[in-house]
């Protein structure tokens, strides 16, 4: 009855190592496109499994010894593998961070005796939530990379042909990343996590430049760091408490275990070196390096939503502590001063890797309070964030392979020259941050409750750091439409499989918007109950008729504004130079009496809140609040 | 009144906004010892913009302007119905962004600049509006302005922090000197007429009146921190927002304009030292 759960995961693991030997575009592509509608297909027979169960909490698999084998040894793989990759970069320690929480781990396994008998896998509607995204965000990625690979090969003659490699990796992090969500067993859950890790640094390092090699490691140390906090915290945990699955350990923790509230903190840890959040944000940016397609289903969509996940778990048992009072803020934090930093970047894509650490820091925040309303408007920024993000990456990618540029300034007027990629960035765009769009009903959301709870610190940066993502998205917004006067044409060269998954994404995210109270009411709001077991409406009808109001505005006033201004008699003029035009709207005459040609670009005030300026500052910072939470949470404050 | 009140403010707004500007032009012209145009003077300019070809650089602007005026009219009008108001600030924050459309999608280079800086007083401004609606929310447990208006003591008793975060973004969100960045009165100036630049005959006009509009509501804001239940309230709040409002003038009539990083240090400065402040220990307190 539940045959969909071990084929989420064991499926994706087969078709990459298939993927792997096969060395034939077309053939690859075919697998692809089979074995992509597979995953969907499993997922959505999940999903009508669980609720044709009433859509209750179900766990499975109590008695599992051969597949617990199966994870043991996956894990003592993986670490080979890791001190292998280490070893021939000639960076031993970070071999340390994989073999140290590995043997860990394993030594547990065989010792520990006397452990509760409980479930591996649980299905219920957050875990559920995850696997649409990665089943239908994830795939309709794949989908595009087979398109975008075979342009960016073009393009980048200089990198080795490994697409064999980049698909089969790809595939291997799907899998792993449902045996992550479904997992209900501590030490499964960390084999996932490690999983996640590893595939992101095999992914960061496709190129195999310099560049993308010292970041790949970046990355790995940096989650395999996240790794054995998260390590060090279950093997403390099972051997006080003598139970392994996650929601008993959130249960003992607001019993007021000791052990299980230092376990909790070092699972936060590892969520925010996983959610690149400050100090751990430089891995994410440096992950740009990697092809567009792994950009956008690792390093924004799925994998550092992970981090996020585990957070939503643990927020019952945070709401109120030091441990979730330290998180909050620094979320809030991240929020602010990375959408600051966004400000000051020219490359679009590290625009992007920027404003997903900033919106990931927002999620955090929501999970460090932990109340319901926070969590709620978490899930929401959870759900747009990944379908819009996606929807970003996959088109700055298509994007980047028409103009050969992924600079900002070179999208000036994208909209005469690019038409339908420029829509598709705009609507992406706009569901970031415009009303009446769902990141903005989330921040409505989190703004009250974190007065509710009274964080001054969060209000603060809720605040101000919702002024500063306005701002540089409308800047990019501004540049798109902005009227192009140098005509170059520029031919759409993206495929139809690239143009196939832009499509889908566009669709969903506008109906998402417009069916939000709807997905609330019948998704969000039980998942809600079942974190917290007592829930209340979190919007009043009130707010609901309020915002069908503001939809019905944003979307029809431009609409009819546009319609009615058609047949308005208007006189076209040059654009005014103080008289200096060159007979036409883009050269001038300079002091020199010569033509010059006019170009408008934005200031980007780079040298000011770049991230040279502010990176490390924030870093340090961060870091010595999570020493101080270390220090007050092991030591017993709390 | 849900209906009664937004209906009032779709008419009377731009009348009540117009007749401020021309107290404005007139107060200002005898600080400087002119004798000033006459009250009416806005409603003829506008008039006579109307009677005026609609001169453009590319035809979207019209659109983009027209839709900045009806989404400042429904920002308006959903703070008069007695709606969510931090709702209503998001709204406005989306108006503006269409105001910036209109400037940047010209490419004209005074106009393009003029854009930016709008959009950088927009995030000079939107913390301590978010705040004001915050500190309202701490205070009587709602962001519905038709409950606000009903309570027991003026918001400004407690508020006073706030209050004055939001009396110094008031001077940014006119675009009044010293913060005049995106546009001013006075084409004589290094961006001639920033935003407004490109915009010529009907599509000025709408720019007035939905400065007008903007005004109104921004000042709506303002009164709300004196009223309450008490009807003596009421001509309190006027006297208050003819008081800002000279004030306003005051300070555009006797400061230089400042450079645009300045305002975002100052302006953010006074909303952490003023609302930010005020929040710490509203909160304590409660």
């Amino acid at each position: 009855m539940w045959w969909s759960i071990p084929f989420l995961i064991i499926f994706p693991i087969c078709i990459g190592a298939l993927l792997y030997c096969i060395r034939v575009q077309k053939i690859r592509k075919g697998i692809a496109y089979i074995a992509t509608p597979a995953v969907m297909a499993a997922t959505i027979d999940l999903v009508v499994t669980f609720f044709k169960n009433g859509g209750q909490p179900v766990e499975l698999y109590v008695n599992v010894p051969v597949a617990s084998h199966v994870i043991t040894a996956g894990e003592i793989i993986l670490m080979i593998f890791v001190t292998w990759k280490c070893i021939r970069a000639r960076k031993y320690w970070i071999s340390l961070l994989s073999i140290v929480p590995t043997l860990m781990i394993v030594y547990m396994e065989l010792t520990l005796q006397g452990m509760e008998e409980a479930a591996h896998i649980r299905v219920d509607h957050l875990s559920l939530l995850m696997c649409l995204i990665v089943a239908f965000v994830g795939g309709l990625i794949t989908i595009y990379a087979m398109g975008y690979m075979d342009g960016y090969h073009q393009h980048h003659t200089e990198v080795p042909e490994r697409r064999h490699f980049f698909f089969a990796v790809v595939y291997l992090f799907i899998g792993a990343m449902f045996g992550f969500v479904l997992s209900a067993d501590l030490v499964w859950i960390d084999f996932f996590w490690e999983t996640t890790s590893v595939c992101s640094f095999l992914l960061i390092g496709y190129t195999q430049t310099e560049e993308a090699v010292t970041n790949s490691f970046r990355a790995l140390w940096m989650n395999l760091l996240g790794g054995t906090a998260l390590a060090v915290g279950i093997v403390y945990f099972e051997n006080v408490a003598k139970v392994s699955t996650l929601s008993a350990l959130v249960q003992n923790s607001q019993d007021g275990v000791k052990a299980a509230a230092v376990c909790v903190m070092l699972m936060a840890f590892a969520a925010l070196t996983k959610a690149a959040q400050l100090p751990f944000s430089t891995w994410l940016i440096g992950a740009m390096v990697a092809p567009t397609p792994s950009s956008a289903l690792l390093h924004s969509a799925t994998m550092v939503k992970a981090g996020i996940y585990i957070l939503f778990r643990l927020a019952p048992a945070m709401s109120g502590t030091m441990t979730g009072y330290f998180i909050a803020g620094i979320g809030g934090f991240t929020f602010f001063m990375t959408s600051i930093i966004a400000i000051g970047q020219v490359d679009a894509k590290k625009v992007l890797a920027y404003s997903t650490i900033s919106n990931l820091g927002l999620m955090v925040a929501c999970a460090g309070i932990g109340k319901p309303e926070t969590i709620w408007a978490g899930v929401f920024l959870m759900m747009f964030h990944a379908i819009s993000k996606s929807l970003m990456f996959q088109d700055v990618g298509a994007t980047e392979n028409c103009l050969h540029s992924r600079n900002l300034e070179d999208m000036h007027g994208l909209l005469y020259r690019l038409p339908k990629l420029a829509v598709f960035m705009f609507i992406g765009i706009a569901g970031m941050y415009l009303a009446p769009f769902g990141m903005l009903i989330s921040k409505w959301s989190a703004l009250r409750a974190s007065v509710d709870s009274k964080n001054v610190l969060v209000i603060l940066f809720i605040v101000f750091g919702s002024a500063t993502t306005s701002f540089y998205w409308s800047k990019w917004l501004g540049k798109i439409i902005s009227r192009t006067m140098h005509n170059v044409q520029v031919k759409d060269i993206t495929k139809k499989n690239e143009m196939f998954s832009l499509t889908i994404h566009a669709v969903a995210m506008v109906a998402l918007c417009a069916l939000f109270p709807v997905v609330s009411n019948i998704y969000v709001h039980p998942l809600l109950a079942e974190t917290f077991g007592t829930y209340t409406d979190v919007l009043s009808s009130a707010v609901m008729n309020m915002l069908v109001v503001l939809i019905l505005i944003v979307f029809l006033v431009p609409l009819i504004a546009y319609l009615s201004s058609k047949g308005l008699h208007t006189n076209m003029k040059l654009s005014y130079m103080n008289g200096a035009n060159c007979g036409n709207d883009n050269t001038f005459t300079d002091s020199f009496g010569d033509p010059r040609k006019l170009h408008m670009a934005n200031d980007y005030f780079t040298e000011r809140i770049g991230r040279h300026a502010l990176m490390v500052p924030c870093q340090l910072a961060v870091t010595a609040a999570i020493v101080v939470m270390f220090c007050i949470v092991i030591g017993g404050v709390a | 009144m849900r209906i009664l009140m937004p209906i009032l403010y779709l008419l009377l707004a731009p009348l009540v906004g117009g007749l401020l500007d021309g107290m404005d032009r007139k107060i200002s012209a005898r600080m400087q010892r002119r004798v000033g145009p006459p009250l009416l003077q806005p409603f003829y300019d506008v008039q006579k913009l109307f009677a005026k070809q609609r001169i453009v650089v590319t035809n979207s602007q019209t659109f983009l302007m027209i839709t900045y005026l009806v989404l400042m009219i429904a920002t308006g009008a959903l703070f008069y119905s007695g709606a969510d108001m931090l709702m209503c600030f998001f709204l406005l924050s989306t108006a503006g962004i269409f105001l910036y459309f209109t400037a940047v999608v010209t490419d004209s280079p005074y106009s393009y600049i003029g854009g930016q800086r709008e959009l950088f007083q927009e995030m000079c401004c939107e913390p301590a509006v978010l705040l004001t609606a915050i500190g309202f929310y701490i205070l009587e447990d709602t962001f519905q302005t038709r409950d606000l208006i009903h309570a027991d003591r003026s918001a400004i008793v407690a508020l006073p922090g706030f209050f004055i975060a939001f009396l110094f973004i008031l001077t940014i969100k006119m675009r009044k000197s010293p913060f005049d960045e995106s546009t001013s009165h006075h084409p004589h100036q290094e961006l001639v007429k920033g935003v407004t630049t490109e915009l010529g005959g009907g599509n000025l006009a709408l720019f007035q009146i939905t400065e007008w509009y903007e005004n109104v509501l921004m000042l709506s804001v303002v009164a709300l921190f004196i009223l309450n239940r008490n009807p003596w309230s009421i001509p309190c709040a006027v006297l208050v927002v003819l008081a800002t409002y000279f004030l306003e003038i005051l300070i555009d009539n006797t400061s230089a304009r400042m450079r645009s990083q300045k305002m975002l240090q100052l302006s953010w400065a006074v909303t952490i030292a003023a609302a930010g402040i005020n929040l710490v220990i509203l909160i304590l307190v409660r």
